[in-house]
């Protein structure tokens, strides 16, 4: 083998190193940008004011304390909607169902989680919209349980399928039933792991907007009910701003610091605590 | 021309944990030195650690020498050292999605040679020597996947020596296969060892005891005893050796 | 008499328990079943009205109810396409760089960081879309894209910041990690007896990944890109704040556009007649059906290279 040949090869092999990293540096400045015009624009308009006014008209400090609380009021709901049932189709198709219905409904996951979720709004909008009358709190928390349910059930499924066997069957050997056996022993061992799944599916509906559109749709006031429109933290950060006004555009940046600040924190908390689980 | 081989103090870790400890072992030039040892004892670290493999592994250090005809493969340049140090592994690894060919010739082409007539003759010469030209002579450009676990064993010798390696490092290279495979494979180091260094790990003592000219024995990671293979098993000298090659151990 | 009945009301409970469950199993079945129903029955006036034109038609005119969705197609497609490009580029780079450098100590953060992208919500990538990608765009990237290769019709014209350029590349920020992550699987998937295969020829790290890795991974790869693809088509905030939101078809990558997810969301609560809400609809039910077809594929093949592992294992 030549000596020129190598010092090729290993020029190339450099080369192709260098590219790598220089690659793996252009996937993380979005990030940095985003992160640090989110804190430095964000931080301007932050104040206690923000947390608890409402929207305001333009040239009056207004705040998005509805918007925040119409947020956590629709996730909530979502999540009362999405895990009991994601969580517990998960168990059907982990621990009951046989092979085939166990397919079909995986497969129905993951054509679900295709949905586009401007498509799960039109759904909800085209259901319970029409047959309420009325955007609500209730359509809006569907529309991002519709979002969750996939996920969860196939996390679920996941989680509860890497229990060891031997463990179900020692359960069966005392005489438990399928539903003991279930609860008592296979859901504690897969439960940090489910935490984990639920905590990070709901920061991920956190930042939902479009199918809250015309679901939830949005207040500029206190919410009145369940069964009427919504505020969403989202929702009120797209309307600022696409508005004209640069107080207005100030806001959203305000909002969006709020939201990732939520999110992020969800996500860390979700991801601390299934390494603490672990070890 | 096979090189001599020599390790040097050799210890290697994976993280904290020592796997090899304070080595010496010289292999001689076109000989056969057979590595023997329970699973576990450290004969794959070991000669991993002779072509700069044990390196690639995530957190997997080590320390110590090793020469090849006096100089240090620890200071010359990685691709070098593996290029001149072949290695067959326990299963056989032929790249999937190449034809039988292009694996033989992969080597080659790394090199440099690309003339299709170069490349033909020595592809046609490797699989000779793996024994492997009768059967698949007429369908080269098939899958390598399209071969049964013995043929791609065999494969993968020819694609080690298609680029004329000093050394041949076979880590329990039958252990997978059919007990005629294996006699194949016994035959082919009979055959070719005058031109190379073979090192062959293998849990196979009789296997040793046919094809080997030294044998060392390994155990937690440490040289228990070396030499002549048939003074190894005929007149041990350690008490473990002897327990090991008579079956009384583990 | 007590232990009888303590077992029959076990198994009462048991067999409550896991009918409970069926049912919310049979909500997914009637979920999906819903979509497709509402979808379908509510855009059969438009289905009807403009038959197959509606796909080929270019003109959106909502006053003389003239409704086309070739722009809104086109507009998704090719932001997608974009997006997809260039996240493949940088994250295939990156999952090579994760899985075979794995000695290299700020991996482990570059992994996570990466992984942080996803957690960004749509809305937020919008708004920095809006205020800091656009005017980059329009400043420095559009004037130089024009001068250096504005021979291409792909690049002529006046760059306004918002438009189809602007769309692709928020796409990819976003579908980097799913990108990156995917491909990471499959990469870690490559049996580590190939890579030593390679390595052994004394091949050198390069050659490693293209002798070894590639070809193996070469599939999950498509997987990954599929599924990706997917989820650019119907990702709908960002792409609606910053493509400019103009139902035209233009060769130039620096004019506005529209997707199909835009139009649904800036249109539908305003949509005053009934043609127009089912021609929206319609936009829907397209837009799931891609969606789907993308989704499927990716699984087909990412699925696949699981099997293929289980056998080969
Ligand atoms: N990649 C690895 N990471 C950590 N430990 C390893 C790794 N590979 C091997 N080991 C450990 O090193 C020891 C020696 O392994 P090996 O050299 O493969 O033994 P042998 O080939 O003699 O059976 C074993 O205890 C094994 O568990
Ligand atoms: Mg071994």
């Amino acid at each position: 083998m030549s000596h020129r040949l190598l010092l090729w090869r290993r020029l190339k092999n450099q080369v192709f190193f260098t590219l790598l990293v220089f690659m793996s540096l252009i996937a993380l400045f979005p990030l940095f940008n985003i992160l640090w015009y989110v804190i430095s624009r964000g931080l301007p308009e932050l104040s206690i004011r923000f947390f608890t006014r409402l929207p305001g008209p333009v040239g009056m400090v207004g705040g998005m304390a509805n918007a925040i609380v119409g947020t956590l009021i629709v996730v909530s709901l979502a999540c009362l909607i999405a895990i009991p049932i994601g969580v517990g189709a998960g168990i059907y198709m982990a621990e009951y169902a046989d092979d085939r219905f166990a397919a079909v409904c995986r497969f129905l996951a993951d054509v679900l989680s295709g949905v586009p979720s401007i498509v799960a709004g039109l759904m909800v909008y085209a259901t319970v919209v029409i047959w309420m009358h009325s955007y609500s709190a209730f359509a809006g928390a569907l529309s991002l349980a519709l979002l969750m349910l996939p996920t969860l059930m196939r996390t679920t499924e996941q989680m509860l399928l890497m229990v060891d066997t031997s463990l179900r069957e020692g359960a069966f050997a005392l005489g438990a039933t399928r539903f003991q056996t279930t609860v008592q022993v296979v859901l504690p061992t897969a439960a940090s792991g489910l935490i984990t799944a639920v905590m990070l599916s709901i920061g991920r509906v956190m930042g939902e907007t479009a199918p809250l559109l015309f679901t939830a749709f949005g207040n500029s006031f206190w919410q009145d009910g369940l069964n009427a429109p919504i505020a969403a933290l989202p929702l009120q950060i797209f309307v600022y701003a696409t508005s004209p006004y640069p107080q207005w555009q100030a806001q959203a940046w305000t909002g969006a610091l709020t939201l990732l600040a939520i999110i992020l924190v969800i996500n860390i908390a979700a991801r601390a605590f299934g390494r603490g689980k672990l070890r | 021309m096979g090189k001599t081989v020599v390790a040097e103090h050799l210890s290697a870790f994976f993280g904290e944990h020592q796997i090899l400890h304070d080595v010496s072992l010289e292999m001689q030039a076109n000989q056969v030195t057979a590595i023997i040892g329970p699973s576990g004892c450290g004969k794959s670290t070991f000669i991993r650690c002779m072509n700069r493999l044990h390196e690639t592994v995530a957190r997997a250090t080590m320390t110590g020498r090793v020469l090849l005809d006096d100089e240090n493969v620890y200071e010359a340049n990685s691709v070098w050292v593996r290029r001149t140090i072949g290695m067959v592994f326990q299963k056989p690894n032929p790249f999937p999605a190449m034809s039988i060919f292009d694996n033989v010739a992969a080597g080659l082409r790394l090199n440099g040679i690309r003339k299709k007539s170069v490349l033909a003759e020595q592809v046609e010469r490797s699989l000779h020597m793996s024994a492997l030209w009768d059967e698949v002579k007429d369908r080269l450009s098939a899958p390598s996947a399209s071969l049964s676990g013995g043929q791609q064993q065999r494969l993968c010798i020819a694609r080690a020596l298609a680029i004329e390696p000093a050394v041949l490092l076979m880590d329990e290279p039958a252990s997978a296969l059919d007990p005629i495979s294996t006699l194949r494979i016994e035959e082919l180091i009979e055959e070719i060892k005058c031109q190379y260094t073979i090192v062959i790990v293998t849990h196979n003592l009789q296997q040793a005891a046919r094809v080997a000219d030294t044998t060392a024995f390994f155990l937690s990671g440490e040289i228990i005893e070396y030499g002549r293979t048939t003074d190894m098993f005929t007149t041990p000298s350690d008490k473990r050796t002897e327990d090991y090659v008579t079956g009384r151990f583990g | 008499m007590k232990s009888i009945w303590s077992a029959w009301s076990k198994n009462q409970l048991d067999r409550l328990f896991s009918s409970i469950l069926l049912t919310f199993c049979l909500v997914i079945i009637l979920i999906v079943g819903t979509i497709v129903y509402e979808l379908v029955s509510r855009s059969a006036l438009a289905i009807l009205h403009f038959g197959f034109h509606f796909l080929t038609g270019q003109v959106w005119d909502p006053v003389h109810q003239v409704f086309g969705a070739l722009p809104f197609i086109y507009g998704t497609v090719v932001s997608s396409v974009i997006g997809v490009i260039l996240a493949s580029i940088v994250g295939i780079a990156t999952a090579i760089l994760l899985t075979q450098y794995g000695s290299w100590r700020w991996l482990d953060l570059i992994s996570i960081l990466v992984e942080l992208l996803a957690a960004i919500p749509s809305v937020v990538y919008g708004l920095w879309g809006i205020f800091i990608l656009a005017p980059w765009l329009r400043q420095s990237v559009e004037p130089i894209l024009n001068r250096g290769l504005g021979f291409l019709p792909l690049f002529q014209g006046q760059g306004y910041g918002v438009g189809m350029l602007a769309a692709g590349i928020i796409l990819a920020v976003m579908i980097l990690p799913t990108i990156t992550a995917v491909v990471r699987d499959v990469m870690q998937a490559v049996p580590n007896e190939l890579k030593d295969g390679a390595l052994a020829l004394g091949a050198t790290k390069q050659e490693m990944v293209s002798l070894a890795i590639l070809p193996q991974a070469k599939r999950g790869i498509l997987g990954a890109i599929m599924l990706a693809l997917g989820r650019a088509l119907g990702e709908t905030m960002a792409v609606t704040m910053v493509i400019g939101n103009r139902p035209q078809i233009a060769a130039s990558l620096f004019a506005p556009g529209y997707s199909m997810a835009s139009v649904i969301a800036n249109e539908f609560t305003e949509a005053t007649s009934k043609l127009y809400e089912s021609s929206l609809y319609e936009i829907g039910l397209v837009l799931f059906l891609l969606t789907v077809v993308f989704y499927s594929l990716a699984r087909l093949l990412v699925w696949r290279i699981r099997l293929q592992m289980r056998v080969n294992a």
